[in-house]
C-alpha cells in the first residue's frame, strides 16, 4: 500500500502522472520530462519531495552524537547552516547519505532519503548515546522544492530579502510565507540554485499554489520524479542505491571530501582506513549509438571492470551520459570502456564529472 | 485519442499501414507515444532482416526506460525510417508519420484491431 503525500490531489489536478516511489505515490512527470528539465535549467520548477525524511535531534550530547554517527564534521557549524554528509557503517559502507540543518545549539533537523527512513531512524537510535534525543518527524512535515534561476525572483515576490537565505546551504528556521509558517533552505538537488521549503501538511496544497501563482511569469512549471533525476545526473549529483550503497566506501562513490578522517573518531573510519579503496566514482560519455542504464556491466576489453550506477539522456547535454562505479586501476579520463547494452556492447569514454554546472554544459 | 481509421493496431499499441504492392509499414500509436514519454533513442532492425509476428524487432528508449517494439507481422524489412533514428521525438510529434520500417514478403499476420476495436480496447484498459 503506498502513501500519498498532502499534494497528491494537487498532482491530479495539474495532470501528473502518478506511480510508486519509496512508498509513496508521486508524480514522475506532468508535461513531459525534457521540458520540465529545460524549465529547471532556465527559468524554474516545483517539485513535490515530501516524500523525504526528517528527524530531529537533541539534547546537550547532540553534536558529539553527528560527529560519531557522520563522516562529516560539524563542530564548527552556525546557526543556520546546512551540511551535506555521508553516514557510515562499521565496514565504511553508507548507510545513507542526508542533510544535517544547525537550527541552534542542542537543536538539529536532519533530512534523510525516502527509501532509507526507518533503516536511518533505527540505525542512529541503535547508536546514539548519552543525553540525545531522536524523533522521526517524516509524517508531520511536507517538502516543495522550487528550483532554477528565477527561484529567487519568484521567493522575492513573497518575502522581503532578509527573509530569505542567500548563501547556498543556509537556511532560515521560521519563515512566515502568507500565514504558513516553514523552515526555508537554499539547497536543492538540480544543480541550480533554489529553495526547499518544509512546512505543515497541511499548508502544502495552499503553498504549491500559491508558488505556481507567483511563478507564472517567470515561466515556473510543476516537475516530477523523472527531471528531477535527469537533473541530478546531469550535475552529477550522486543518489543512493546507484552511486552509494552498503558495501561501497563515500570515498569510492567519490565522496571524500566529506570523510573527514582527521576527526578524532566516527563509525566507519576504522573500515575506511583499514580497506584499499578499489573502485571510482566516474563520468560516462556515450560515444557509440544508445544510451546507458544502471547496472549494464562495463568492459575494459574483456574484462568485467564494474557497472553503470546512473544512466540516461541528458537533455541540457543533449547526450547519453552516465556515472559508473569501475575498478580504480581502469578510471582514466579519456579512455575508452564498452557498456553491455542488453547484450549490445556500446562505446563510452570515461570523463570528468559533473556534466554540467550552473548555466554551462561542461561535457563535449 | 487520435485513431486513424486506415490503419490495424495491435493489442501492444504498434499500428500497421497497407501501402499496396504487399509493403506495408510499421509504427507505434499515439496512445503508446504518449506512455513512453519524451523519447531519446530509436534502435531499429537492418534492410534485409527477417522480423517475426508478436516478437520485438525494435526498441525506443524515453528518458526513463526502455521498451520493446513486436512487430503485427512476419516479414522481410525493406527500408529503414532514418529520421526516426536522428530525430526520435518525431515519433512524439506525430506517431502516425514517424514510420519505423517498411516490409514487404509478409508471411504470417499478428491478432491486428480494426481503429474501432482499438479504440474499445484502449477505453477498457484505461
Amino acid at each position: 500500500m503506498e502513501l500519498r503525500t498532502p499534494l497528491y490531489e494537487t498532482h491530479e489536478k495539474y495532470g501528473g502522472k502518478i506511480v510508486p516511489f519509496a512508498g509513496y505515490l508521486l508524480p514522475v512527470q506532468y508535461s513531459g520530462v525534457i521540458a520540465e528539465h529545460m524549465a529547471v535549467r532556465k527559468d524554474a520548477g516545483l517539485f513535490d519531495v515530501s516524500h523525504m525524511g526528517e528527524v530531529i535531534l537533541s539534547g546537550k550530547d547532540s553534536l558529539a552524537n553527528l560527529n560519531m554517527l557522520l563522516t562529516n564534521d560539524f563542530t564548527d557549524m552556525a546557526d543556520g547552516q546546512a551540511r551535506y554528509s555521508p553516514m557510515c557503517n562499521e565496514q565504511g559502507g553508507v548507510v545513507d547519505d542526508l542533510i544535517v540543518y544547525k537550527v541552534k545549539d542542542e537543536c538539529y533537523f536532519i533530512v534523510v532519503n525516502a527509501s532509507n527512513r526507518h533503516k536511518d531512524v533505527a540505525w542512529m537510535k541503535d547508536h546514539i548515546q548519552g543525553e540525545v534525543t531522536l524523533e522521526d518527524i517524516s509524517d508531520s512535515v511536507a517538502q516543495l522544492a522550487l528550483q532554477g534561476p528565477k527561484a529567487k525572483a519568484i521567493m522575492s515576490k513573497l518575502l522581503k530579502e532578509e527573509e530569505i537565505p542567500q548563501k547556498n546551504y543556509t537556511f532560515i528556521p521560521k519563515v512566515m510565507i502568507n500565514g504558513m509558517e516553514c523552515l526555508l533552505s537554499f539547497t536543492g538537488y538540480t544543480g541550480e540554485d533554489g529553495y526547499e521549503i518544509y512546512t505543515a501538511p497541511e499548508n502544502a496544497a495552499a503553498m504549491w499554489e500559491l508558488l505556481m501563482e507567483n511563478g507564472k511569469d517567470e515561466g515556473l512549471i510543476p516537475c516530477g520524479l523523472g527531471a528531477r533525476d535527469t537533473l541530478r545526473l546531469e550535475a552529477a549529483m550522486p543518489l543512493y542505491g546507484h552511486e552509494m550503497n552498503d558495501d561501497v566506501t563515500p570515498v569510492e562513490a567519490g565522496l571524500g571530501f566529506f570523510v573527514k578522517m582527521n576527526k578524532a573518531d566516527f563509525i566507519g573510519k576504522a573500515g575506511i582506513e583499514g580497506r584499499e579503496q578499489k573502485i571510482k566514482r566516474v563520468g560516462l560519455k556515450v560515444t557509440g549509438r544508445g544510451i546507458i542504464r544502471e547496472h549494464c556491466d562495463l568492459y575494459a576489453g574483456d574484462k568485467k571492470i564494474g557497472m553503470v550506477s546512473s544512466g540516461t539522456h541528458c537533455p541540457m547535454v543533449g547526450m547519453a551520459v552516465g556515472m559508473g562505479l569501475i575498478e580504480k586501476e581502469y578510471a582514466q579520463i579519456g579512455d575508452t570502456l564498452e557498456a553491455d547494452v542488453r547484450g549490445r556492447r556500446i562505446q563510452v569514454e570515461i570523463i570528468k564529472l559533473p556534466f554540467y554546472k550552473k548555466g554551462e554544459v561542461l561535457v563535449k | 485519442m487520435n485513431i486513424p481509421s486506415e490503419l490495424k493496431f495491435t493489442r501492444s499499441h504498434e499500428w500497421l499501414k497497407d501501402l499496396g504492392n504487399g509493403t506495408f509499414e510499421i509504427g507505434i500509436s499515439d496512445f503508446a507515444q504518449h506512455e513512453l514519454g519524451d523519447l531519446v533513442f530509436v534502435n531499429l532492425p537492418q534492410e534485409g532482416d527477417a522480423i517475426t509476428a508478436d516478437e520485438p524487432f525494435a526498441d525506443v528508449e524515453s528518458v526513463k526506460a526502455v521498451s520493446d517494439i513486436y512487430s503485427p507481422v512476419s516479414a522481410t524489412v525493406t527500408e529503414i525510417n532514418e529520421e526516426v533514428l536522428d530525430a526520435p521525438e518525431s515519433i512524439n510529434s506525430n506517431a502516425y508519420e514517424a514510420w519505423f520500417v517498411r516490409v514487404e514478403n509478409v508471411t504470417e499476420t499478428a491478432e491486428l484491431l480494426s481503429a474501432e476495436e482499438y479504440e474499445a480496447f484502449l477505453n477498457e484498459e484505461a
